[in-house]
C-alpha cells in the first residue's frame, strides 16, 4: 500500500512538474490547473504552520507554561492580533491600524541597529585599506576604497549628478554593474542546478532512464 | 524646548556617568580571576617536571596522569548573562599528557552534587558554560579523559553569571547609531519647519507617469507587486508609499489597479494605502478592495499566481517593487513576455541584476526609498533620506581620510613606525 501510494505521488509530482514546466510554451489548462493547486495548497500549509508551529507553541503553549512577566508579555500580542481581525467590521476597522503601525514600527527600528551593525560598520572597516606599496595586495586596495566611495556617491540624492560628484558618480556605476554582472553569471549557475535537480527527478525517479 | 542644564542635573549626569564608568570597570575584575588560574597553572608545570622525574626512573601510577590544574571559572563579559567561562591548564610535562583526549566539564551549585554540562577537545583550554543560571555561585570541575583514566581537577572557586548592560565591543556601533540618529533629527526637524530640501530626480521615476497613461490609453490594468517579504521590511515599506503614488495616478485616470500580496499584514496596509488614493482624488466609490488580494505566503505558489495573474489580465504597466529574492526573473520574464511596461525596484543587491536586464526602469537599492521620500514629499521621510545622505558623506570622509593617512604612514615608514600609521590602526580598530 505504501509503495502504491509512493507511485501515485510521483507520477503526481511528474505530472505537475511538466504542467508548469508547459508556461514555457505558453499558458494553458494544465498550468491553470497546477497554478491554482499551488497557490491553494501553499496558502492553507502556510494557515497551517502559522497555527501549529507559532500561534500554538509559542502564544498558547507560551501563556499556559511560562509564569510571571513571560506569560503576561504574551497578551499583547494576543491582543494584536485579535484587533487585526476587526477590519471585518467597517465601523471598527481603523483600529486595525495600531497593530501594522507597531509591526512598522518595531521593524524599522529593529532595521537600523541591524543594518548599521551588520553591514555599514563593517563594511567601512573592510574599506579601511591603505596603499603599502607597488604590489597587488595595493592595486586590490585601491580598487575597494575607489569602488565604495563612488558607488556611495551614486546614491547621494542631495546634489545632482553633475561636476566631480556627477563623474563620481559615473565610475560608481560602471561598478555596480559590474558587480551585477558577476551576480548574473554566479547566480545563473546555482538556478542551472536547480533546473538539474529537477530533471533528475523526471528521468530517475519518473522514467527510471537513469 | 531643551530646559538648560542646572549644577544639579549636572551632578546627577555626572553621577550616572561615574555609575556606569564603575559597572564597566567591575566587569574587568574577570582578568584578576584569570591572572590567578596563570599562576596555578605555572605551580602545575613544576608538579609535572616530578612526574616526568618520576616517569624516566619507570616508576609511575594512576596519579602520575594528566590532569587539568589552575581551573578558574568568570562570568563572560558583555554579554546578556548565562554565561560562564571555564579556564584551565594541564600538567604538558606530567606522565602521558600526550595521550589527553579530550575534557569533561562538570558544574555544581551550593548543595548539589558536579554534573557534567559539556566537552571540550583535547587541544582546548576553555569552556563557555552557556545553561547557567544568573545569581547562582557556580563552581566547576575539569575532568581530564585518557585511554588510561580519567583524572578530576580541583574544584575552582565559585562564580556567578549576571547580564552586563554594555556590550563594550559594541561602542562603535551605538556611536555611529547615535549620530546618524542625530542627523536624521536634525534634517526631520528641518524639513517640518520648512527647509527647502533638494532631492535629485530618480531615474525611472517619470517613467510611473508614462506607464500609467499608456495602461489608460490601452484600457489595460496596472499590476503592482509589491514583494514578498513582511511588512516590517523596509523594502516592502518603501514599495507601500510608491504604491501610494501609483494608486493616485490610477484612481485619478480610472484605471484598474491590481495588488496581489504574498503578506496578510501587507494586503491590509495596501488595501489602506489603496483606497485613501482613491479618497483623495474624489473617487472613493471606484475603489475595489477584491483587486487588492491575498495569494499565498509560499514563495513560488505567489510567483505562480502573479505569473497567472500577467498572462490573464495582460497588464499594461507591471511594477515589481519591494523585496524579491529567486521569484524576480520569473515575474520580470513573464511580465516582459507580454509586453508590458515594467518599472521594478528592489534592495537585494542578488535580484537587481536580473530587473536589469528583463525591466524598463529598475530602481537600484536605496533608489527606492529615496523614491519614496521623492514621491510623497513628507518631512519625517525627506528629513530621513537628508540624514542618510549626510550619514554617507561621513563614511565617505572616513575612508578617505583612513586611506590618505594610512597610505603616507606606509610610504614614509614602511616598517610600520610611523605616527600616521598608529592613527590608521587606531581608526581601523575602533571600526572593528
Amino acid at each position: 500500500m505504501g509503495s502504491f501510494g509512493m507511485i501515485i505521488g510521483t507520477w503526481l509530482a511528474g505530472f505537475l512538474t511538466f504542467a508548469i514546466l508547459s508556461f514555457l510554451y505558453k499558458d494553458n489548462p494544465f498550468y491553470k490547473l497546477a497554478e491554482h493547486l499551488y497557490v491553494g495548497v501553499s496558502a492553507g500549509y502556510w494557515l497551517i504552520y502559522v497555527a501549529f508551529f507559532d500561534v500554538e507553541p509559542m502564544l498558547v503553549r507560551g501563556f499556559l507554561d511560562e509564569t510571571g512577566i513571560e506569560k503576561w508579555i504574551l497578551l499583547v500580542p494576543a491582543a494584536l492580533g485579535v484587533i487585526m481581525l476587526s477590519r471585518w467590521f467597517p465601523k471598527t476597522a481603523w483600529l486595525s491600524r495600531w497593530p501594522i503601525a507597531f509591526t512598522v514600527g518595531v521593524g524599522a527600528g529593529l532595521g537600523i541597529t541591524a543594518n548599521i551593525q551588520g553591514y555599514v560598520v563593517p563594511q567601512i572597516q573592510a574599506t579601511l585599506l591603505p596603499i603599502t606599496g607597488l604590489n597587488m595586495d595595493s592595486l586590490d586596495s585601491l580598487i575597494l576604497v575607489v569602488g565604495v566611495v563612488t558607488t556611495i556617491l551614486y546614491f547621494y540624492f542631495s546634489k545632482p549628478h553633475k561636476g566631480i560628484l556627477g563623474g563620481a558618480a559615473k565610475v560608481g556605476i560602471v561598478f555596480i554593474m559590474i558587480s551585477f554582472g558577476a551576480s548574473f553569471g554566479y547566480t545563473l549557475m546555482a538556478r542551472l542546478s536547480l533546473l538539474i535537480g529537477r530533471l533528475y527527478f523526471i528521468l530517475s525517479d519518473l522514467l527510471h532512464i537513469i | 524646548m531643551v530646559a538648560p542644564m542646572t549644577d544639579r542635573t549636572a551632578r546627577r549626569f555626572g553621577l550616572v556617568v561615574a555609575i556606569a564608568l564603575g559597572v564597566l570597570i567591575v566587569t574587568d575584575g574577570d582578568a584578576f580571576a584569570q591572572a590567578d588560574a596563570g599562576a596555578d597553572v605555572d605551580a602545575g608545570v613544576d608538579a609535572g617536571l616530578h612526574a616526568r622525574a618520576l616517569a624516566d626512573s619507570g616508576r609511575f601510577g594512576e596519579s602520575d596522569l594528566p590532569v587539568a590544574c589552575g581551573v578558574a571559572v568568570s562570568d563572560v563579559p558583555d554579554d546578556a548573562g548565562g554565561q560562564l567561562r571555564v579556564t584551565w591548564g594541564v600538567l604538558a610535562e606530567r606522565v602521558k599528557s600526550d595521550a589527553i583526549t579530550g575534557y569533561e566539564i562538570l558544574r555544581y551549585g551550593p548543595g548539589e552534587s558536579p554534573e557534567p554540562v559539556g566537552d571540550a577537545l583535547a587541544t582546548d583550554s576553555e569552556y563557555t558554560d552557556t545553561t547557567a543560571e544568573d545569581g547562582v555561585p557556580y563552581q566547576y570541575v575539569v575532568r581530564t579523559r585518557t585511554p588510561f583514566g580519567s583524572t578530576d581537577s580541583e574544584p575552582c572557586e565559585p562564580a556567578i553569571a549576571r547580564a552586563q548592560w554594555f556590550a563594550r565591543g559594541r561602542l562603535s556601533t551605538l556611536i555611529v547609531v547615535l549620530l546618524f540618529c542625530a542627523a536624521l533629527a536634525y534634517f526631520i526637524r528641518k524639513a517640518k519647519g520648512g527647509g527647502d530640501l533638494f532631492v535629485r530626480k530618480i531615474p525611472g521615476l517619470e517613467a510611473v507617469d508614462d506607464a500609467v497613461g499608456r495602461a489608460t490609453e490601452m484600457g489595460r490594468p496596472v499590476l503592482f507587486v509589491p514583494g514578498i517579504e513582511t511588512v516590517s521590511e523596509v523594502g516592502t515599506l518603501a514599495a507601500l508609499t510608491i504604491l501610494g503614488h501609483v494608486a493616485k495616478r490610477v484612481a485619478r485616470h480610472g484605471t484598474p489597479l491590481d495588488v496581489p500580496c504574498a503578506d496578510p499584514i501587507v494586503m491590509t496596509t495596501a488595501q489602506e494605502i489603496v483606497k485613501q488614493a482613491y479618497a483623495e482624488v474624489g473617487r472613493p466609490e471606484e475603489y475595489d478592495p477584491m483587486r487588492v488580494a491575498y495569494l499565498t505566503y509560499d514563495q513560488f505558489g505567489y510567483t505562480a499566481g502573479v505569473d497567472g495573474m500577467m498572462l490573464r489580465d495582460r497588464p499594461e504597466a507591471v511594477f515589481l517593487i519591494g523585496t524579491f529574492y529567486a521569484e524576480s526573473l520569473i515575474l520580470a520574464e513573464t511580465g516582459h513576455s507580454i509586453g508590458a511596461i515594467q518599472i521594478a525596484g528592489t534592495k537585494e543587491t542578488s535580484q537587481l541584476p536580473f530587473f536589469v536586464a528583463a525591466c524598463d526602469y529598475t530602481l537600484i537599492g536605496e533608489e527606492i526609498f529615496a523614491a519614496s521620500s521623492y514621491l510623497s514629499r513628507e518631512p519625517v521621510m525627506l528629513g530621513s533620506l537628508k540624514g542618510q545622505d549626510l550619514a554617507k558623506l561621513g563614511i565617505v570622509c572616513v575612508i578617505l581620510f583612513a586611506f590618505v593617512v594610512g597610505t603616507a604612514g606606509a610610504l614614509i615608514r614602511p616598517d610600520g613606525t610611523s605616527v600616521l600609521t598608529r592613527i590608521f590602526e587606531f581608526v581601523s580598530a575602533w571600526f572593528n
